[in-house]
């Protein structure tokens, strides 16, 4: 295996953009940040791979547009994935692995406001007798939200104190669109929503973009004292049937991380855009409490789709290159309810044990 | 004036699947007024019944009926139903395990508050005033009152079974111009054709883009165009197709304004079909201008200027 290490991120969160669906005009201005990151032009990047969807805000080919924000002549070894930014660094780290290339930027961009996010992701759930239904994603949530309280593995307190945790510390995150923490007893004094869940369970509707960049060996050591070493990267997902596996549970999440070694991770960003799913993920990953979850206030914080799971990726590596930690996780979701999960372990060193 | 111009979208498509023969049984079981579950390699009765194992991965083959009325597993309530949900008004959704089922299915519950749902609950099925074979046959679960009875369904309309399930979807946007098409837009609505220029490599693009395709820099300079150009390329529409506005034959061209880099895309008129050709010179048509708004069909269509034809060299690098 090659030695992969995450190099440059760059991200732009916003609760309403006012722009067009393609985000190229926030593409440009990140990919600029990149390039002063790393030193590099476009034609540094052996590999580009994003992640959109244009059902998010209704304009057919959405990334084929989006590819304007590159400059695609001399034209470029370029690829798509209607998955969160995660899965796409996926694709790159695979096609570094293949030795065809030796880097990659990968980017995500999504204008969730532009429809009903909670309605649209109800096309990806199974097509005869869920989506005609229009379960919304809050609803998919509240269902596994009760059926950990009643199976007695969390409470309406333990969510609270998920999100108070998460508000507090993003009150340190520049990109966050929601934050400012009070007590646990505050939260839990204001009125049910879609009920188990209040509305500061739940993760505020985000319009952003982001990217990572991506370096094998010497040409990521080129670019940071620290580079972020990828020692392990695995991903998994669960059948579509919601009535088929215990929702109190993510057994693609508990696999995916079984595959890595998580011994001496310090700190965790996890995806998870209700506060009992950071619960699920911490017991399906094995996350004792001296592990940091979630230190930029993760996805309560702000969620913008098909950027959110890339971001904890962007943010664990920023832990490493400063210095902070030698070893941290990033998880990503995608799907309700937690039905599919990666998870990959950032370190200093590149001693790590790989898959 | 906002920076963008938007615009209310629908998209919206029928989209027609054939079910197979699981699928197909329990939707023709729901068309039937009986519920269909599907027996798993553990022995488990899983409602609806899944296709394929998700152990062994073999095709589902035993079927079993359970019974109309079960118990709640979960609930969450919907404070505010989105579009085409079972109920427009506050209701619950629930995870129903149907006696003589092992796996819950997911449906709507009328309830009016919350208050009137606790897990563990006994609900049973209330039916379709009209069933065809679709999930929503099942109207939604109603709470079972102690000592009552299952509600026994009308019967059968058919004995032929489903093969096919139609799902409607409709999706509302706000549609957002990027800033550069509000400009295009806003010249439009003016009788302007505008463009921008790469300050990198000095193309002009129309209708300008948020970057430059070829170098990804953003394009700045505003640039208003000639309303004459030189057909570049083009095609003579003969087959009719649904929406189609205008008689065909007919000719699409690709109409490269002078001062621009790349071509627009319009109609040509005032000229018989067959003697357009690549390096015709045409002018812009417009409608009358009580009829103009934001959109390229406030110019009607192009028509020969009848100047000489423009020599290949003008636009061969624009083909």
């Amino acid at each position: 295996m090659r030695d992969v290490a995450v190099v440059g991120f760059a991200q732009r969160q916003m609760p309403q953009f006012d722009g067009s669906p393609t985000c190229v005009e926030l593409l440009v201005p990140v990919f600029k940040e990149l390039y002063e990151q790393t030193g590099w032009t476009r034609k540094d990047v052996g590999f580009w791979c994003s992640g959109s969807s244009d059902y998010l805000a209704g304009r057919s080919f959405s990334f084929v547009q989006a590819v304007d924000a590159i400059g695609v002549i001399p034209p470029v070894n370029e690829s798509h994935v209607e998955m969160d930014l995660a899965w796409a660094m996926y694709e790159a780290w695979i096609k570094i692995q293949t030795g065809e290339v030796d880097t990659a930027l990968v980017y995500a961009f999504g204008k969730s406001s532009a429809g009903v996010l909670r309605r649209t992701l109800a096309l990806q759930l199974e097509p005869y007798t869920m989506t005609p239904l229009w379960p919304d994603t809050v609803s998919l949530a509240g269902l596994q939200a009760r059926a950990g309280i009643d199976a007695g593995l969390w409470d309406e307190r333990a969510m609270a104190e998920v999100a108070n945790r998460s508000l507090t510390d993003a009150e340190k995150n520049d990109h966050a669109i929601r934050k400012g923490g009070s007590s646990v007893e505050e939260l839990l004094a204001r009125p049910m929503y879609a009920d188990p869940l209040r509305k500061h369970d739940c993760s505020p509707v985000t319009d952003g973009v982001a990217a990572l960049v991506l370096a094998a060996g010497d040409k990521a050591r080129d670019v940071r004292e620290r580079p972020a070493w990828l020692t392990g990267i695995s991903h998994s997902i669960d059948p579509m049937g919601m009535g088929v596996r215990d929702l109190a549970r993510s057994p693609s999440a508990q696999r995916a991380g079984a595959a890595l070694d998580l011994g001496g991770v310090e700190v965790a960003e996890l995806h998870a855009p209700f506060s009992h799913q950071e619960l699920i993920l911490r017991t399906e990953l094995g996350l004792g409490d001296d592990v940091v979850i979630n230190p930029s206030g993760g996805a309560l914080a702000s969620n913008p789709m098909f950027s959110g799971g890339g971001i904890r990726v962007g943010e664990a590596a920023q832990r490493i290159w400063s210095g902070d930690a030698d070893k941290t996780l990033a998880h990503a979701t995608s799907g309700p309810a937690l039905q599919q999960n990666l998870v990959c372990t950032l370190e200093a060193s590149t001693e790590g044990e790989r898959i | 004036m906002s920076r963008t111009l938007s615009a209310p979208v629908t998209v919206a498509f029928d989209y027609t699947r054939s079910t197979g023969p699981v699928v197909g049984r329990f939707l023709s079981g729901l068309r039937d007024g009986v519920v269909v579950g599907g027996r798993t390699s553990t022995g488990q009765v899983v409602v609806p019944p899944l296709e394929f194992d998700p152990v062994t991965h073999e095709a589902t083959t035993e079927f079993v009926e359970v019974s109309p009325v079960g118990t709640v597993t979960s609930w969450t309530w919907v404070p505010e139903p989105v579009k085409d949900q079972p109920f427009d008004r506050p209701f619950a959704f629930a995870l129903v395990t149907l006696d003589g089922a092992d796996a819950p299915l997911l449906h709507a519950l009328d309830v009016s508050s919350p208050a009137e749902v606790t897990t563990g609950m006994r609900v049973r099925v209330r039916w379709a005033a009209e069933r065809v074979g679709h999930i929503n046959d099942i109207a939604c679960f109603e709470p079972l009152a102690p000592g009552e009875a299952e509600a026994a369904a009308p019967a059968a309309s058919s004995e032929e079974p489903v093969t096919g399930v139609v799902t409607k979807v409709s999706l509302d946007y706000q549609y957002a111009a990027s800033p550069e098409e509000s400009l295009f837009y806003r010249g439009l609505n003016e009788g302007r054709i505008m463009g921008q220029r790469c300050p990198t490599c000095q193309k002009v693009y129309v209708p300008p883009r948020s970057a430059c395709p070829s170098d990804g820099t953003p394009t700045v300079e505003e640039v208003e165009l000639s309303q004459t150009g030189t057909i570049t390329t083009f095609c003579i529409v003969n087959v009719p197709f649904l929406g189609q506005k205008i008689t065909p034959p007919y000719v699409s061209a690709y109409v490269l304004l002078d001062g621009a880099d790349i071509a627009v895309l319009h109609l040509i008129l005032g000229v018989p079909a067959d003697e357009v050709r690549m390096g015709m010179r045409v002018k812009a048509v417009w409608k009358p201008k009580d009829e103009w708004a934001y959109s390229l069909e406030n110019i009607d269509h192009f028509a020969p200027t009848g100047d000489p034809d423009a020599d290949y060299d003008t636009y061969k690098h624009h083909l």
